[in-house]
């Protein structure tokens, strides 16, 4: 039989996992419960759900941060994120349909770490930084540095995910958001990218790129970044940026997609927010 | 463990492991049929239920997850053998056929019915993009959804 854990704030979460270590976590439980199917082995189940301390929304000093344990529709319906993130709201009612969105939550996305994970790249394009917390205490990881491999992460055994902090941009900023899959809903991605963007003067002082399903986890385009930073944006860029995506990206073939596809697709939506942020600044 | 669930305004208290699905449970455990399982991966919607008056799929639900919660399944919109608006539009507009789908879409307009009576033709759609229907189409279901907000009464 599963040991049932539900804490009732953030320190005694902590403390469980610490004592529980063998213990799966559980917010929503759209992923894990797909994995273990029916099997009752699990040692324990450690149930952050509706938990207040990682729920929510709010605006402090550097940005706006986000409970691990928000849910997809939570983010969809915030008036904060409707303001300051519309990538972040647009990728979030992208994943799944509303049953899914009721469940699913930002931390499950990021602990998940699944290469198809649609907020992750979102979180790279926004600079996030993820709040882990353990008995030894807090730490800071900027999201850019937390995956570390085919589902693997910085996290330790002890550490549970606390919140996501997002430094609130300028309205200047152009953001981008577009997904690729086979339908519009219920449908895992091909290829997702998300980037944001500024100008002055029609040079660019400001450029990050994530991308998804392309590798064994979500990355970042430093070379396109590079590409287009602090020069003046001209637009044989477009076609620049495309030709390196192209070159950059070694995507894998599987019963969703190929590896050309993949490839082409990345490198077109690429183009396509060269082409838009080149719009944007005019 | 011992799991009280409260499900359609009755209380029941069972003997589950945590992790088991909320749809077994449901169906086996307390006799609750109505609630269908099409994939058992969250893709289809087919054994969605009401949480809190929120659609989720019962067969990712881990039953500890659904203690102290409001639970309504389709059997809530029994009333004296009545058919609910939903159900009456969905047999109207030839909604339903093989009658899987059925309940969870039925679910889904009803708690519409309460939250959103003025949702629009493509809110509409968008809030049945989990529900899957591979009789009909969509087109006489999402008939029927439009014709019971804009004429009927919720009975629940």
């Amino acid at each position: 039989m599963t040991i049932y854990l539900r804490p009732t704030s953030l320190a005694e979460a902590i403390k469980m996992r610490a004592d529980h270590p063998d213990a799966t976590i559980f917010a929503g439980g759209t992923d894990v419960m797909n994995r273990v199917g029916q099997e009752t082995s699990l040692a324990g189940m450690l149930d952050l759900f509706a938990l207040d301390s990682f729920v929510g929304v709010s605006r402090h000093e550097h940005g706006i941060q986000i409970g691990a344990a928000t849910t997809f529709y939570q983010i969809v319906r915030d008036p904060l994120v409707n303001t300051h993130l519309p990538i972040l709201r647009d990728a979030a009612s992208q994943i799944g349909a509303l049953q899914i969105q009721n469940r699913g939550t930002i931390g499950g996305n990021i602990g998940n770490a699944s290469p198809l994970g649609d907020l992750l790249p979102v979180l790279l394009a926004l600079d996030a930084q993820v709040s882990l917390a353990s008995t030894r205490g807090e730490r800071q990881v900027p999201y850019c540095e937390f995956c570390t491999g085919y589902r693997r992460t910085v996290m330790e055994p002890d550490e549970l995910i606390v919140s996501v902090s997002i430094p609130i941009l300028s309205d200047r900023t152009f953001q981008y958001w577009r997904k690729v899959g086979t339908r519009k809903a219920q449908a895992t991605s091909k290829v997702m990218l998300a980037g944001v963007g500024e100008t002055t003067c029609n040079r660019v002082t400001l450029v990050r790129l994530g991308i998804g399903a392309v590798a064994d986890r979500p990355i970042q385009l430093t070379d396109v970044e590079q590409l287009l930073l602090s020069k003046e944006l001209d637009h044989s860029q477009v076609e620049q940026a495309r030709t390196l995506t192209l070159r950059s990206l070694n995507p894998i073939d599987d019963l969703r997609s190929t590896a050309d596809y993949r490839r082409w697709v990345a490198a077109n939506l690429v183009a396509a927010f060269v082409q838009q942020l080149y719009d944007f600044s005019r | 463990m011992k799991i009280e669930l409260t499900v359609n305004n009755q209380v029941h208290t069972v003997e589950a492991n945590p992790v088991s699905r909320l749809l077994d449970v449901l169906r086996v455990e307390l006799g609750l049929t109505g609630t269908k399982e099409g994939c058992g991966e969250g893709e289809c919607g087919s054994c969605t239920v009401l949480m809190d008056g929120q659609p989720v799929n019962s067969c990712l639900l881990p039953v500890a997850q659904a203690m102290n919660r409001d639970v309504r399944t389709i059997e809530s919109l029994k009333d004296n053998h009545r058919l609910h608006p939903v159900q009456d539009a969905l047999l109207q507009f030839g909604g339903g056929q093989c009658g899987i789908c059925t309940p969870g879409i039925s679910l889904i307009a009803a708690s519409l019915m309460e939250s959103e009576p003025d949702a629009s033709r493509e809110r509409i759609r968008t809030l049945l993009a989990g529900n899957l229907c591979r009789c009909t189409g969509y087109q006489s279901i999402v008939d029927a959804i439009e014709s019971a907000l804009q004429h009927g009464e919720s009975a629940s």
